[in-house]
């Protein structure tokens, strides 16, 4: 029977099942990366966000969640302006941030 | 479960719960989910216990549901509020018992506002009285109706004319305890238990002779979460809530569940019939469901009242073979007839879920 709504699917994501190591590269070389509060002030100053869906805060989430694909696709859109850098509250340097997850995601592809 | 540590727990949280003299009020919805349930609440309280509980015509919705909809702003409520506590002070009673979850909820957060801000409690006070030229005295008591069935949970013990057991085998039924979230999630110590382990519904089922079953979703919302369900494109995170609660209590094969709020006992019925409608997934016995019934309700069947006349028959999941298991006898011919005898019509059966 269609009621117009079905069982949304779980959004439960089992972090023993994430390879992370990965991230613990990026943490090693980008200790900051820890520092992200996830205020969202980098996607709301981000030019492309309106654009391409890139947004520096969704592209930190999915990584610790091991949506890597997701998170790269996202990083396309970047412009390397560097407005997020000078917006962050901790003072995190997000466009070096940017390239080091370039770097890191982008290795196995290469 | 480990039942030292959560009597530890259960004996730090506890409240005081006077004995007689109540201005009780009716929850604004509850009468269309399940009519019976305050009804025999205030049978069982003046006919069987002989207590004095007092209602009044004049009272309306607390507005909780506007509230939590975010739809009217926290001092209108609180004019709302107000008016109910002038007719209780009007009524000469200063113990005051709400049949809502949410209603309960509210009174508490309301009084403790007025205790952090007084400035609030004086302007709604003025609101008050050029809106209806009313007045108020904030009442001495505050407690959910189901705290007052707890408390008489050993009277209805003694006078019980069947017992939570299954008759064939003599083994304890196996029961599912669902507390509404505004009973004491907002405010752990205003309910019996607190928030991670309230008892007021855990004591029943021990008195009545159930089995309490801990389950690892136990804490879970129902699923009604008054946004999710109310707009039509979020009802499916409504039902995902309640599939969730329903897979996790499967492997403990709960013989029933009961509940203390309007909205748990509707929501965990209806959605199981969504539910086999959508998944073709059924979680009683041989393709039944299981019954979820009110404390009311539970209290009522276990004094021996006949289960049409607390109307069971408006349950989607078919209560038979609880009533089976119990060894409560019924007559299927009057399921469907009203207290006067008149046939109120038989509903359509669903597809998958299994009905008698």
């Amino acid at each position: 029977m269609d009621f117009g709504f079905g069982i949304a699917p779980s959004s439960t994501i089992n972090l023993d099942k994430v390879d992370r190591s990965r991230f613990t590269r990026l943490h090693e070389l980008e200790p900051d990366v820890y520092k992200c509060m996830a205020c969202g002030s980098c996607s709301s100053t981000c030019p492309a966000g309106r654009f391409s869906g890139m947004s520096v805060r969704k592209v930190i989430l999915a990584l610790q969640r091991g949506k890597e694909k997701e998170a790269v696709r996202m990083l396309k859109g970047c412009m390397l302006c560097g407005k997020c850098s000078m917006v962050c509250p901790r003072g995190i340097n997000t466009r070096h941030l940017i390239l080091s997850i370039c770097r890191i995601y982008n290795e196995e592809q290469q | 479960m480990i039942y030292q540590g959560k009597q530890k727990i259960w004996s730090e949280y506890q409240k005081e719960i006077p004995d007689d003299h109540w201005f009780y009020v009716r929850s604004c919805i509850r009468q269309n989910f399940f009519p019976g349930a305050e009804v025999m609440f205030m049978k069982i309280c003046r006919e069987e216990l002989g207590k004095d509980i007092y209602e009044t015509p004049y009272h309306t919705t607390c507005g909780g549901i506007a509230y939590h909809c975010d739809t009217i702003p926290q001092e209108t409520v609180m004019t709302i509020v107000a008016r109910q506590f002038s007719l209780m002070t009007e009524a000469g009673y200063e113990n005051y018992a709400a049949s809502c979850i949410t209603s309960f909820g509210n009174y508490i957060e309301i009084l403790e506002t007025w205790n952090e801000f007084p400035e609030v409690e004086t302007k709604i006070r003025e609101l008050l009285w050029k809106a209806c030229r009313r007045e108020f005295v904030k009442p001495k008591y505050v407690a959910h109706a189901s705290d007052l069935i707890y408390k008489f949970r050993n009277d209805i013990a003694a006078r019980a004319k069947y017992r939570l057991v299954n008759r064939k085998t003599g083994e304890p039924l196996r029961v599912v305890e669902h507390i509404g979230c505004h009973y004491s999630k907002m405010f752990p110590s205003k309910g019996v238990g607190g928030a991670e382990y309230p008892y007021v519904l855990c004591g029943m089922i021990e008195s009545w002779g159930g089995n309490v079953i801990d389950y690892p979703e136990r804490r879970h919302c129902c699923g009604y979460g008054f946004r999710q369900y109310h707009v039509k494109a979020n009802r499916g995170y409504s039902i995902a809530n309640t599939h969730k609660k329903f897979e996790s209590m499967e492997p403990y094969h709960p013989d029933m569940i009961i509940t203390n709020c309007p909205g748990c006992p509707y929501f965990m019925d209806r959605w199981q019939y969504a539910i086999s409608e959508i998944e073709g997934k059924t979680y009683g016995e041989n393709g039944y469901g299981i019954p979820v019934l009110t404390y009311e309700e539970v209290a009522s069947l276990v004094l021996g009242y006949d289960p049409w006349d607390i109307g069971l028959q408006l349950h989607q999941v078919a209560v038979e073979p609880l009533l089976d298991k119990m060894g409560i006898p019924y007559n299927p011919d009057e399921k469907y007839k009203g207290l006067n005898h008149k046939d109120i019509m038989r509903p359509e059966l669903p597809g998958v879920l299994k009905c008698c």
